[in-house]
């Protein structure tokens, strides 16, 4: 890609005009991350109490994958500096010269600002306020402060990734249930070992780029433990649903076998310093938060067609 | 020195993406009008405008 040096721009005002397709666009709003959003976001709003107008509440979980989608502009539009200097991100959009940082940071407060007026309209003000909560607690609290200043950063700022069951259901309800912070527990314990299990198989890119990930700062060994000790507690927790009552059979049957091959991975993670080992429990951890969602959200769906 | 008056020629690349772009703001303001025609009759009911004068 060629550079523009400063006079080059001056000399030719067309070279400002960008090249950046739709596509690129799209990818500033991390369209996988907003995929697990929606769901974890749609099992909360299914399972709230109360009934939501299906139109509105088509429109409320599209207000919320946009509030997301902000939320990774905003966040590729601060961390550009260091998504350059990681193999993992080096291709996305700022990095890479698409999009500049200026266009990632109209593009992410557009919409923050867009989808939560529109969520605090569609639905009610309180799905709107945790919605513009958890766009600020992302952007601020930890891509701006502590992702780069402490090694507990994805500990903290995983609260941000477990707000969607929250939003989902006061969305639906105008309150926020015992369910869903149960729901929201889940991911919030689920995050350190799935993102812990990534940063074990990329310490040299956290290293270059000087983000203190805990393999970084305490050790690989150190890390291995905590993603273990994490796991033992996540199993159970994700049992809770099942054990309260507002999870079925199949759901039981998927959280507790999940939640076995989850500490069988960290298991081994722990026993088997290998890369690849902790890569299998980064992608099974991906599963297993899945699972858990789907099938509490298929589980809902079937009895609201049953009672019908 | 720049020329200010001298038209702007941007070249294939350029013209080819900021079609596409376009396009798609156009068909996402649409969707977005499109959306809140629907919520507004979904949340005020279909009888919005059937009221006495």
């Amino acid at each position: 890609m060629a550079v523009l040096g400063q006079s080059d721009v001056l000399a030719s005002p067309a070279a400002l005009v960008s090249i950046a397709e739709p596509a690129d666009y799209l990818r500033l709003l991390k369209p996988r991350v907003m995929s697990l959003v929606v769901l974890t976001a749609l099992t909360g709003l299914v399972l709230a109490p109360g009934h939501l107008n299906p139109v509105l509440g088509f429109a409320s979980l599209l207000a919320i994958a946009v509030g997301a989608g902000a939320s990774g502009a905003l966040n590729m539009w601060y961390d550009a500096d260091i998504d350059a200097l990681m193999r993992r991100t080096r291709a996305r959009p700022v990095p890479s010269g698409k999009v500049t940082r200026e266009e990632a940071l109209s593009f992410g407060l557009t919409l923050a600002c867009l989808s939560v007026f529109s969520l605090g309209i569609i639905a009610n003000w309180l799905a709107a306020g945790l919605l513009a909560f958890t766009i600020f607690f992302y952007v601020a609290i930890y891509t701006m402060w502590l992702k780069r200043s402490t090694p507990l950063n994805i500990v903290i700022g995983g609260a941000a990734g477990a707000m969607p069951p929250l939003i989902g259901c006061a969305a639906a309800s105008g309150t926020v249930s015992a369910e869903s912070l149960i729901l929201f527990a889940i991911i919030f314990l689920w995050t350190p070992p799935h993102f812990w299990a990534l940063a074990l198989g990329k310490t040299v890119d956290y290293a270059n780029a000087g983000v203190p990930m805990l393999p970084n700062v305490k050790g690989p060994e150190r890390t291995r433990l905590e993603i273990l000790i994490y796991s033992l507690i996540l199993a159970p927790a994700g049992c809770l649903p099942w054990l309260l009552g507002f999870g079925g059979t199949v759901y039981g049957l998927v959280a507790l076998g999940g939640g076995l091959g989850m500490v069988y991975r960290a298991w081994q993670t722990w026993r088997a310093p290998a890369h690849g080992v902790a890569m299998r429990l980064f992608g099974f951890s991906i599963l297993y938060l899945f699972a858990l969602f789907a099938v509490l959200l298929l589980e809902h769906a079937a009895l609201l067609l049953v009672a019908r | 020195m720049i020329d200010h008056n001298a038209p702007l020629q941007l070249s294939p690349a350029q013209l080819k993406s900021r079609r596409a772009r376009n396009i798609a703001i156009g068909l996402a303001v649409g969707f977005f009008c499109l959306l809140f025609y629907v919520v507004t009759i979904a949340k005020l009911g279909v009888a919005v405008l059937d009221r006495p004068l």
